[in-house]
């Protein structure tokens, strides 16, 4: 389980934001996660909660975006989305395609901040 | 008291991704071809690498090793039996490597004197797939002893991997290793992934990884 190095690095980069403009409090962190992102979406919250406490992120609510996979079908001609990640095939036409469209991010998006 | 929404759009792993892309262009203007091996604990990196190390330094490659574990470095003292440079990078707990990890450990050794770096990740089939560590070939390794379908259980991993190595092969019968299963597996989660299949103990299917590794080093495509 690596979410709490996952989630230090959130903290990191969030303060780095909300100090620069000049946040008196976090009140949300809004994070996209890909469904290849290796990231599980429980301990990102259990570990979210542990770690912000003595930071400027206690309190915050941690809103995760779940992001399904997409790959380039190249006989449909199109990015098509995966049904699930145990095969990489477009589902309309059954090819297998290893181009990944979408489903490694891992980003923070926006913060609300209050200021 | 006024609130504001306040756009970041920066990847969590930023920081790691950078210093990969760092390490990526100073292997690459170097000429050493850096592989980043991962797989569960157990399933024989460090007897493939012990052979392989070996075997490259024979054919007058000049070859070196980093190799992490959460604690001992009884990897990195086994690999060095083979004469070539191994370090231990001990992970102090972590699950996985990271590129700082891997920088930190380059420190003394001169890239340009090599030609192949083995990076064997900490065994886990997990994190290590989310972190960068500015390889050119990731390489997964399964074995015949962990069931066929390891890939469908972890196709982050498998996913992310360039090359697929299933070891241990000359257990294959006793196992009752289904090989076709294997593969279908393994081409569901990465269709067009190269696949290996050895046992680096009774030398099986060596001379292939040999091959493969000179083809990776002198970019030629199959």
């Amino acid at each position: 389980m690596h979410e709490l190095s996952i989630v230090q690095g959130i903290i990191e980069t969030v303060s780095e934001s909300a100090e620069a403009a000049s946040a008196k409090k976090i009140i949300a962190v809004y994070l996209r996660v890909g469904a290849l992102a290796g990231v599980v979406k429980d301990a990102l919250l259990f570990s979210y909660d542990l770690a912000t406490q003595e930071t400027m992120l206690e309190g915050s609510k941690l809103i995760v975006e779940e992001l399904p996979v997409f790959i380039f079908c190249q006989v449909c001609g199109k990015d098509v989305e995966l049904p699930t990640v145990q095969s990489f095939r477009c589902p309309i036409c059954n090819s297998p395609s290893a181009a990944i469209k979408q489903g490694k991010e891992l980003e923070i998006r926006s913060i609300e901040i209050e200021v | 008291m006024a609130t504001r929404v306040l756009e970041v759009r920066k990847n969590v792993l930023n920081k790691n991704d950078e210093l990969a892309r760092e390490l990526r262009k100073d292997f690459e203007s170097a000429g050493v071809l850096v592989l980043n091996l991962v797989s569960s604990p157990g399933t024989g990196k460090t007897m493939l690498l012990e052979k392989t190390l070996a075997a490259l330094g024979e054919r007058g490659f000049r070859v070196a090793a980093l190799v992490g574990d959460l604690e001992t470095d009884n990897d990195a003292t086994r690999l060095a039996r083979s004469g070539a440079p191994a370090r231990q990078i001990n992970t102090d707990g972590r699950c996985h490597l990271e590129a700082n990890m891997v920088r930190a450990h380059l420190e003394g050794w001169s890239l340009d004197n090599l030609d192949f770096l083995f990076i064997e990740n900490v065994g886990n089939l997990v994190c290590p797939a989310s972190y960068d560590l500015g390889e050119a070939v990731r390489v997964a390794l399964l074995s015949v002893t962990e069931g066929e379908d390891k890939p469908l259980k972890y196709p982050t991993m498998f996913n992310s991997a360039d090359a697929a190595v299933i070891t241990k092969m000359d257990l294959a019968g006793a196992c009752e290793y289904d090989r076709e299963a294997a593969l279908r597996n393994l081409r569901e989660i990465r269709p067009a992934i190269e696949i290996l299949e050895v046992s680096a103990k009774r030398g099986i299917g060596m001379d292939n990884w040999f091959d493969f590794l000179q083809r990776k080093k002198y970019g030629v495509t199959q």
